[in-house]
């Protein structure tokens, strides 16, 4: 294996090809199923048609669905936002006894299975008797959304320079003015980043979201999941998929930019 | 003259951030309880609730949970059927593992020493988008191809292999009636959506090699297969290790995957699933949750040693 | 008036380690002092306990008369140049420079005049609409140094500032600093680990060494008579003689300091064999041996050296500078 070459050898690029084909061919697929007239999985398709789209419009059950995953995306964003930042600002620089083990409360809850969680958290409920609402499934979303807003925001506080708080401070700028005019300015970008990455993630989230949501609550994740059991409804459930595809992508899109060019603001001091 | 500034702020802000200053200890912990207290209470209170769970046990006859302490649901792990399922999912988790390194790692390599400049972003959103999009449409997307009128048996009797494709259907264990009813397909489809978790930490740790490592092994005298062996590869190791945390932990505890493409075959998290949900018997699930519990914990203790937590 | 900054018997200790050990300092106002040492001679640590970023251990601390332990930096009169400069990226150059004023409330046009007469008093007048990355490192040195005057400080800090730069741009630098202070008559106090920089700036020098202060002198005492032998091999360069080779040389059985471009060479004098040569332009480095092995070096002026192996070195007998301080 050449590992010097300036050019890649052919079967690595074969190989990466085949890999970014295999990654992307299926998504390509929901959208040509979505179009397709026929009910069943049939490929190729007998024709194709724009009516599931139509009746997707109409469906009202899978409109609540949406603006339900909506609401407890935005609030979960916001909650983990704050927590998230508050807690990667005081980890970033603090030494203390057992920091090791906070840092490993954050990793938690991606790093157990979701479905750890979403029992955990039902078990909770039942035992102290709250009942499902929107709430309790933000409670479980919220708590991984921390988690992704906690790394995105401590990967970038670690690229201030500590002098720059210093030198603000030297100015005549108490820690309330330094926080408004010099950290939170170079952060922003990078909680923006987070708050959409976890507003995707809780706009998709299914393995908990089962567990802490009642009967009368659904996300569209859940309404999806439903769907899927129901074989003459499918090419409804195509066209939502897609639907949840263009809604996720947007927040994907939005945090690459928003990464990419914060590195370029960079050239502080010196 | 005055040391202190003639300056317009005074007041509580100025005050408060004052007494802070003097005082950042008190500081530190302002900006730490709020997380703490939910990520503690929430979090660690309901796996806590959990884990308790195991240790009761239900009434057979009512069907209720029976708040006393006994070992009855943990022993009810040891039956051979659920040995079974435990085994099978453990089995799975790896295989998927190992699949995903196998098939990340060109592509990370690729992504990570000859993407440059444009290419480089183009490479990074081909792989962070899929990640993004949604788990659930991904998962659909493969009950769609994987049917038995989908896209691979139209493909297979294009290229006139539609006898292979039996034949792997016919293989015993791992074959069954369709590809999304048989261990296969299931395998597929964690392959599939668990990639992207591979392909990032690994392509990270990637990065990291700075060329003039492999520009200096080579300058000692060591041939290309050597370089990677005794360079790239234990470079790159610790961000494999990191996504196969997430292979695997994902492996272990998913339930939908193998409801959506699969046979009747029991995993772990189909099994916590059914018995906390229609069965009704919380303890048992709970029961169940402690082997991902221990195992995750055991292979993150372990990963943490190869130095994957500085790859995430 | 009181000293600008006076230290009693201040320490700063992490742990168990003495980042500064029992100090004493007065920097009288209007002075341009240096503060001269190795790295983690504790002289970093003094700068910073100045500025307020760090609350002494133990000692006292007054600035023009008022005690500063407890008071915060942004409460000081005090400002800082910081080594790495810490200009915010996201600020234009104008706002930097303007940022002491807006965070004390000055409204918008009596600040930003204000700070275009800091820049055009650091020759980067005009550059207010950049931003921190599109200039060098040199003027972002300067905008530092206009953020930090344009608040009238009673007293200036400077950490290293020259220390990033390149050879030509730091000594014209020098003497722009040195102007500078001159014509604002405000106390500069600046930290270096080169020596150079110390001398040819500082109207006082400090040298530091193991966090404490080991002389504290104008330059010429601090080069012409060092106290100890760890001035004597800091400051500049110097031939350090211990007693027994000192007498045998013709001075004093004490340890003593022989500065090299006192010594010259031919004529009457020591015979000794030359060992390298290191010609440095205006003057040429000559490291001979003297009868008994010990290692002498010479400092000669350019055309001093002919090509010779053999040479007799002589110097004034006042060159010999007894160290009497310990170590």
């Amino acid at each position: 294996m050449r590992s010097d070459a300036s050019r890649p050898a052919w079967w690595l690029s074969a190989a990466t090809i085949a890999a970014l084909l295999f990654i992307h061919v299926p998504l390509l697929l929901i959208i040509v199923y979505s179009f397709s007239a026929d009910v069943s999985f049939q490929f190729p398709p007998s024709g194709y048609t724009t009516q599931w789209y139509g009746e997707a419009w109409q469906r009202q059950d899978m409109w609540d669905a949406l603006w339900l995953s909506m609401r407890v995306a935005t609030i979960a964003t916001l909650i983990a936002l704050v927590l998230g930042t508050l807690a990667a600002a005081a980890l970033w620089k603090s030494k203390f006894f057992g920091k090791d083990y906070v840092s490993l409360l954050f990793i938690l809850p991606i790093a157990l299975p979701g479905i750890i969680t979403g029992i955990a958290l039902r078990s909770a409920f039942n035992i102290m008797d709250i009942p499902f609402s929107i709430w309790t499934i933000v409670l479980g979303h919220a708590t991984f959304c921390i988690v992704v807003v906690y790394n995105n925001a401590l990967a970038r506080f670690r690229r201030l320079s500590g002098s720059m708080i210093e030198a603000s401070m030297d100015l005549g700028a108490d820690g309330f003015q330094t926080f408004r005019y010099v950290v939170l300015p170079q952060i922003g970008s990078a909680l923006l980043a987070g708050g959409m990455l976890a507003f995707a993630l809780s706009f998709d989230e299914v393995i908990v979201t089962v567990f802490t949501n009642g009967l009368e609550n659904k996300t569209l994740p859940i309404w999806i999941f439903e769907q899927l059991f129901r074989p003459r409804e499918r090419p409804v459930t195509n066209v939502a998929a897609v639907l949840v595809m263009v809604v996720t992508l947007v927040p994907v899109l939005a945090d690459y930019y928003l990464t990419r060019d914060a590195e370029h603001t960079g050239g502080a001091g010196k | 003259m005055s040391l202190a500034a003639t300056d317009a702020r005074s007041g509580v802000l100025r005050g408060i951030s004052d007494w802070l200053f003097r005082k950042p200890n008190y500081f530190l912990l302002l900006l730490f309880i709020p997380p703490i207290l939910w990520l503690g209470v929430v979090y660690v209170g309901s796996l806590l609730v959990l884990l308790a769970h195991a240790f009761f046990s239900i009434d057979e006859f009512s069907g209720f949970i029976v708040y006393e302490w006994t070992f009855s649901s943990i022993a009810q792990l040891f039956q051979p059927a659920n040995i079974d399922v435990i085994i099978r999912t453990i089995v799975m988790a790896a295989a998927v593992t190992i699949a995903s390194a196998i098939i990340a790692y060109p592509l990370a390599y690729f992504a990570a020493r000859y993407a440059k400049g444009k290419w480089k972003a183009v490479f990074y959103l081909m792989i962070m988008l899929p990640l993004w999009s949604s788990y659930l449409v991904k998962v659909y997307s493969w009950k769609l191809i994987l049917a038995r009128e989908g896209i691979i048996s139209w493909l297979a009797a294009k290229l006139h292999l539609s006898w292979a494709l039996d034949g792997l259907l016919a293989t015993p264990i791992i074959g069954g009636p369709s590809l999304s009813t048989s261990y296969i397909g299931t395998f597929i489809v964690f392959v599939y959506i668990w990639l992207p978790y591979m392909i990032l930490p690994t392509q990270a740790a990637l990065e990291r090699v700075p060329t003039n490592l492999i520009e200096a092994s080579a300058d000692l005298g060591g041939k290309p297969s050597q370089t990677f062996r005794h360079v790239l590869w234990p470079l790159a190791l610790p961000g494999l290790v990191a996504g196969s945390i997430f292979t695997f932990s994902l492996t272990l505890g998913d339930y939908i995957i193998p409801q959506v493409v699969g046979g009747s075959q029991q995993y772990l998290g189909s099994v916590v699933y059914l018995q906390q949900g229609t069965a009704g018997n919380v303890p048992l699930a709970a029961a169940f949750t402690i082997v991902p519990i221990v195992i995750m914990i055991l292979y993150l203790t372990a990963a943490k040693r190869m130095g994957a937590f500085d790859a995430l | 008036m009181p000293p600008a900054v006076s230290f009693q018997n201040v320490a700063r200790h992490f742990g168990t380690v003495r980042a500064v050990d029992a100090v004493d300092l007065d920097i009288a106002a209007g002075e341009f002092f240096a503060m001269l040492g190795p790295s983690g001679s504790g002289k970093t640590t003094c700068l910073r306990l100045i500025a307020g970023f760090e609350q002494p251990t133990a000692g006292h601390i007054e600035i023009f008369g008022e005690t500063a332990e407890g008071v915060p930096p942004y409460q000081r009169q005090v400002n800082t140049v910081f080594q790495d400069y810490a200009l915010f990226p996201h600020m234009t150059i104008l706002d930097n420079v303007a940022y002491g004023l807006m965070v004390k409330g000055v409204d918008k046009s009596t600040r930003h005049r204000k700070a275009e007469e800091a820049l055009a008093l650091v020759a980067l007048g005009g550059y207010g609409a950049r931003r921190p990355g599109q200039l060098s490192g040199g003027q972002r040195q300067r905008v530092a140094l206009a953020r930090a005057l344009v608040n009238e400080p009673k007293v200036l800090l400077l950490d290293e500032p020259l220390g990033a730069l390149d050879l030509k741009l730091r000594e014209q630098m020098q003497v722009e600093l040195k102007s500078l202070q001159r014509q604002l008559g405000i106390t500069f106090v600046f930290v270096t680990h080169d020596q150079g920089e110390a001398l040819s700036m500082a109207d006082r020098v400090a040298v530091f060494n193991e966090g404490k202060i080991v002389q504290v002198g104008t330059p010429e005492e601090v080069y012409e008579q060092p106290r100890t032998r760890f001035v004597a091999s800091f400051v500049g360069s110097s031939n350090v003689l211990a007693p027994d080779v000192s007498s045998k040389l013709g001075g004093p059985a004490k340890w003593v300091s022989l500065r090299p471009e006192r010594i010259s060479m031919g004529g009457k004098g020591i015979a000794a064999n030359i060992t390298s040569v290191h010609y440095q332009g205006a003057t040429t480095k000559i490291h001979a041996v003297v009868d008994g092995g010990h290692s002498i070096i010479a400092a000669v002026p350019a055309g001093g050296f002919t090509g010779q192996e053999k040479t007799t070195l002589s110097w004034p007998k006042n060159a010999m500078h007894v160290l009497d301080g310990e170590a």
